[in-house]
């Protein structure tokens, strides 16, 4: 690790002040900056913490559904997110290990965008809104392909809204390594219709299936995806699994997903 | 009864204390007056000449104190590999010197060609860093695959070797026109192509080694992550650096693991000692993970066609076997054994087969030098006949288990020379397969099988019958086979004047429990509790002599050198008792810790005597010496034979093609048992790690050479969810002949039997699922690979 500074702002204003010097980078759970400076691959000069700022912390209903503050740790949306968004819950407490969940927060993951990432598959299944300090994205417009987000230099992501769907379920495969997602499905049903999001599987990062999202809006069971094939063009392989693999697991995960949403 | 205490008690481990206490010493927690840190500049290139390399930059940084490169080290030894191995032809292996650091060329990623010493670990890294910027390395074009390495004799990772080949080894040669016509003659052959995959052996605590030395005295003290420090010394000292044994300790504090990869001496460990004679200060090391990954000896990495020759109702008649295994860049120190020795005498595992030849090809590559690993040839013997026997019974429509009643040796056949140069003392295998298929509820298969089917997931169980040579090993029978050093023990027992016991032991435990176990013995060989016995191991000063603790040889061959020792004690004690009792020596028995006349009540308790040999006012002077402290060396007459019979029951979920190890049933003879607690936990370690190869683990290389698999996000180790309650049964007991605990050995064990049980389960089930063309999956059987052989 090469030296760095530190600076732990209070709040959201101060934060965008400190980001805003040359070579600043925000720190939240650290879970994969930490490790990326160990290895010496990224070398911020100055790191602005993010978890000392109250406003990103916590989880509560409000205005639009339910309000998750981006420097929230994943064991307390497991814990707290489970009255209003079960599925959710399920999502966050089953990333990584009890170290990881305890200290990795959901900005940290979607701001980072890794393809076999969870969290990007509640965001986009949920149709739920990245709240930065300058302006609200919405989930469709937030993910833009493998590390790739939305969000403009200097600009963070202070919370993430999500509207609470009647039904949903996060089914996710292990990759045997990591236990990242080799390939994960959030399925959610509105009463405007269902959103189905896929991480893990495509070569740009989180997508939804559109033609499942079709035929789960008209019949919401796994038998409604049987004639549905998913095309391994666009997939992921790699040491893990082909992408005709992935491409079966998305189809296959589906359907549990929608049984498990009941 | 069950005992709690003494021999064959399920004592709770002392080390434990300790170790789950946070109060072991590793080499990494100690902290030395002076210390100073080494970081190593390693190769990122899987082959390269190395052009230059300007030191001037990265010598002038803050901090450092001094840079090493291969230069430095080209006038002193190499390390040696301990075993020559000859071709068929008879001539001797290629052995390429493998250097304290790389020079000239670089052999794989990984490989370290410079060093820094600097006042922190932070400086050193940043002169590394600098060190490697200012290094020119022409990159050459990597040998990676094993058939490549040796159809292309243009592309050499050793310059002076034309194939790659280190040797082309025959076992036995003799027999092979016999084999081939015995296979030619059979009604039935099978043939089986199969990969034995690499594995990182993966140990808790990283390899790190101290060097300090001593310009007042000139003595080296060298701690290490060792599994054998007087070979380490003999090693550094004879080979390496030229320094005189007795001027050199070395030192193997609690280690956290090795599996065999802390056996063999590496190149940081004599850096680090030349580096603090040039300083006059400790120099220290501590492998990062990622440099574990890329240069810890891995394990395994054989191809191998096997070809079994039958009776079209299942009868062995002939085994045949071509391996090409994998030995990386450099010979570690017993990597030519164990594609040889520790694999091709096991070739006819635990049934009669008349005939068995087998061949195996060594061959270098640009990776990481390969070598023993938990099993260590035996596993890759093991997996290619207990498959190819699956195979048979597939092909042939014959139960597995009666297959194997059927070639299976019978007890009245010990001892048994087998026609791959070992001679089986002892044994019961229909015992062990017996008791397996008991407490493996065979018969109640069919039950599960359907309430599985109904959850949607195919069951299958499969069976493998092992056998494995381990105790090693018989010094005269290896130095035939090419040893080139003795593979026997020692041990002193040092009684005190106050009775307890100080037991300095060559082997070394890094977490199998010998502080314990060894102490069992001992106190109830004495009749003194086990709280007066101490165990000393990992410390060359103190320590007579000893080989270490890997191939299941702790307990038979250390352990005897230890209970022989003792028997000396006993010896001594007599004549004293004997003295002190105005008795014939001949008249006293020692039971319950008191030497007694026969047939009196006059007795002298086990402390009165130490009292006496050390306080000897009323002694035998003129005729035996004061003081009571005997030393062993044990050479073992043969190797020990544990074997065993395994049952896996897998679920497999054909959509994904996971696998799951619903159950696993070991039925082990391990000869006589000293403490079941811990021969379960050896068991359980094993099985795991068997699991693990099977299911989980594998190391890729890319045409680069490039490690794939360098981090636990890519390499997949087994986790507790990966494993079920493991079902382990001991009591088929047929003790060792030839050492005196009738002990066999546990250590390897479940590591060796248990991976082909879990593939043949695989295979099962997918034939019960009707997907009879799944033939034969190479492990790790992961998801997706179940799941392309089922869609393939
Ligand atoms: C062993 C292990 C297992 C894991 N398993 C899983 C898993 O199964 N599933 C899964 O989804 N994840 C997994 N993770 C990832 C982990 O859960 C975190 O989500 C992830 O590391 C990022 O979150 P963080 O808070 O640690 O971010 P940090 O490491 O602090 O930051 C990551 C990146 O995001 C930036 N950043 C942080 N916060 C913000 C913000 N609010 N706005 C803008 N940019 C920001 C940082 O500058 C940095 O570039 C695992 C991680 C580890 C170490």
């Amino acid at each position: 690790m090469h030296n760095f500074d530190f600076a732990k702002p209070s709040t959201i204003a101060d934060a965008a002040k400190a980001l805003a010097a040359d070579g600043a980078q925000a720190l939240s759970g650290g879970q994969t900056l930490i490790p990326t400076m160990k290895q010496r691959l990224a070398q911020p000069t100055v790191l602005v913490s993010l978890t000392g700022i109250k406003e990103m912390q916590g989880v509560c209903m409000g205005d639009g559904g339910l309000h998750v503050g981006a420097a929230t740790p994943h064991a307390v949306v497991a814990k707290e997110a489970r009255a209003h968004y079960p599925a959710l819950a399920d999502l966050a407490g089953g990333i990584g290990d009890p170290a990881v969940r305890s200290r990795g927060t959901i900005g940290g993951s979607i701001a980072n965008n890794d393809p076999a990432a969870c969290y990007p598959s509640a965001v986009l299944a949920s149709g739920a809104t990245v709240v930065t300090n300058k302006r609200k994205i919405a989930a469709d417009d937030y993910f833009q392909g493998l590390f790739t987000t939305a969000l403009e230099d200097g600009e963070f992501v202070t919370s993430v809204i999500f509207p609470i769907p009647q039904k949903a379920a996060y089914v996710k495969f292990n990759q045997p390594a990591s236990r990242f997602a080799l390939t994960g499905v959030f399925v959610a049903k509105f009463a405007s219709g269902v959103r189905v999001a896929v991480t893990g599987a495509g070569n740009d990062g989180v997508f939804r299936w559109a033609e499942a999202e079709r035929a789960l809006s008209a019949d919401f069971s796994a038998s409604a995806l049987s004639g549905l094939s998913v095309d391994p063009a666009g997939m992921i392989s790699d040491l893990h699994g082909s992408a005709a693999y992935r491409a079966n697991l998305v189809k296959v995960l589906t359907g549990r997903a929608v049984t498990a949403a009941g | 009864m069950p005992k709690d205490t003494g021999i064959g008690a399920s004592m709770k481990r002392r080390e434990d204390v300790r170790f789950l206490t946070g109060r072991g010493v590793y080499t990494d927690d100690l902290a030395l007056h002076g210390q100073t840190y080494a970081v190593f500049v390693r190769s990122t290139v899987a082959h390269g000449r190395i052009k230059s390399i300007d030191t001037s930059k990265a010598a002038a940084m803050p901090g450092v104190l001094a840079v090493f490169t291969g230069e430095d080290f080209k006038d002193v030894g190499g390390n040696p590999a301990g075993w020559l191995i000859n071709s068929r032809d008879g001539t001797p292996m290629r052995e390429p010197k493998r250097p304290v650091l790389a020079h000239g060329k670089v052999r794989h990623v990984g490989d370290a060609y410079a060093a820094v010493v600097a006042e922190t670990y932070a400086q050193a890294k940043d002169a590394a860093e600098q060190l490697a910027a200012d290094s020119v390395i022409e990159e050459l074009p990597a040998i990676i695959d094993m058939k490549a390495a040796v159809a292309d004799p243009s592309n050499r990772v050793h310059d002076e070797i034309p194939d790659n080949l280190c040797f082309d080894w025959g076992w036995i040669e003799d027999n092979r026109a016999a084999v081939d016509a015995a296979m030619k003659a059979a009604p039935h052959v099978v043939t089986l192509e199969l990969v034995n995959n690499r594995l990182v052996p993966n140990a808790m605590e990283p390899r790190a080694s101290i060097g300090e030395y001593n310009p007042g005295t000139g003595d080296y003290k060298l701690t290490t992550t060792s599994q054998n420090p007087h070979l380490t010394r003999l090693l550094v000292a004879a080979f390496v650096l030229g320094i005189p044994e007795n001027k050199l300790t070395v030192v193997a504090p609690d280690v956290g693991g090795g599996f065999g990869s802390k056996i063999y001496h590496y190149g940081e460990e004599a850096l680090v000692l030349a580096a603090a004679k040039k300083l006059a200060r400790p120099v220290r090391w501590t492998a990062e993970r990622s440099e574990s990954f890329l240069t810890d000896a891995h394990g395994r990495d054989h191809v191998t066609k096997i070809e079994l020759g039958c009776t079209k109702d299942g009868q062995i008649l002939a085994i045949r076997t071509e391996t090409l295994a994998n030995v990386g860049a450099y010979l570690s120190n017993f990597s030519t054994a164990t594609p040889t020795f520790l694999h091709g005498t096991l070739m006819a595992g635990p049934y009669k087969v008349p005939h068995v030849y087998v061949n195996v090809k060594t061959v270098f590559t640009n990776t990481a030098p390969v070598d023993a690993y938990r099993g260590a040839g035996r596993p890759e013997a093991t997996f290619s006949l207990e498959r190819v026997i699956d195979k048979m019974c597939r092909e042939l429509n014959l139960d597995p288990f009666e297959v194997r009643r059927k070639n299976l040796l019978t007890p009245d056949q010990f001892p048994y020379t087998t026609p791959v140069g070992l001679v089986y003392d002892t044994g019961n295998y229909h015992a062990t397969l017996d008791k397996a298929m008991q407490i493996a509820d065979v018969a109640g298969f069919e039950k599960r099988a359907a309430e599985s089917k109904k959850r949607g997931k195919l069951r299958g169980m499969g069976l493998s019958t092992w056998i494995e040579a381990c105790g090693i090993a018989p010094s005269h029978l290896v130095g035939v086979l090419g040893s080139r050093v003795g593979l026997y023990d020692a041990a002193t027992v040092r009684v005190n004047a106050t009775g307890n016991i100080s037991v300095m032991t060559g082997a070394h435990s890094h977490g199998q429990g010998h502080e314990t176990v060894f102490a069992q013995i001992v106190a109830e060989k004495l009749g003194i509790p086990e709280s007066s016995v101490e165990i000393v191991h990992g410390d060359t000063s103190k320590i007579p002599f000893g080989m270490g603790s890997y191939g299941s040889r702790s307990l038979a061959v250390c352990g005897t050198a230890m209970a022989k020792a003792v028997d000396k004690i006993i010896a001594k004690g007599k004549k004293i008792a004997a003295h002190m009792l105005e008795a014939s020596e001949g008249d006293i028995t020692f039971e319950n810790g008191k030497f007694q006349v026969a047939g009196t009540d006059k007795a002298k308790t086990f402390g009165e005597i130490a009292f006496s040999a050390y306080v000897p006012h009323n002694y035998p002077l003129e005729t035996l010496e004061p003081g009571l402290e005997e030393t062993a060396f044990y050479d073992p007459a043969n190797f020990t034979y544990p074997a065993g019979a395994y049952i896996c029951e897998v679920e497999v979920d054909p959509d994904t093609g996971k696998v799951d190890v619903v159950a696993f049933h070991c039925a082990d003879d391990f000869g006589n048992v000293m403490n079941p607690m811990v021969v379960e936990g050896q068991v359980h370690g094993g099985v795991g790690q068997g699991i693990g190869q099977a299911l989980c683990e594998f190391t890729a290389y890319d045409e680069n050479g490039q490690l794939l698999t360098g981090s636990y996000m890519d390499y997949p180790m087994p986790r507790a969810e990966d494993v079920p309650f493991y079902n382990v049964d001991y009591s088929c007991q047929t003790p060792c002949t030839h050492n005196p605990l009738g002990v066999k050995g546990c250590g390897e064990a479940g590591a060796i039997g248990s991976p082909p049980a879990v593939v043949n389960a695989v295979i099962d089930a997918l034939h019960r699922g009707g997907h009879t063309h799944v033939t034969h999956i190479d492990m790790p059987v992961s998801p997706s690979r179940v799941w392309s052989a089922i869609n393939g």
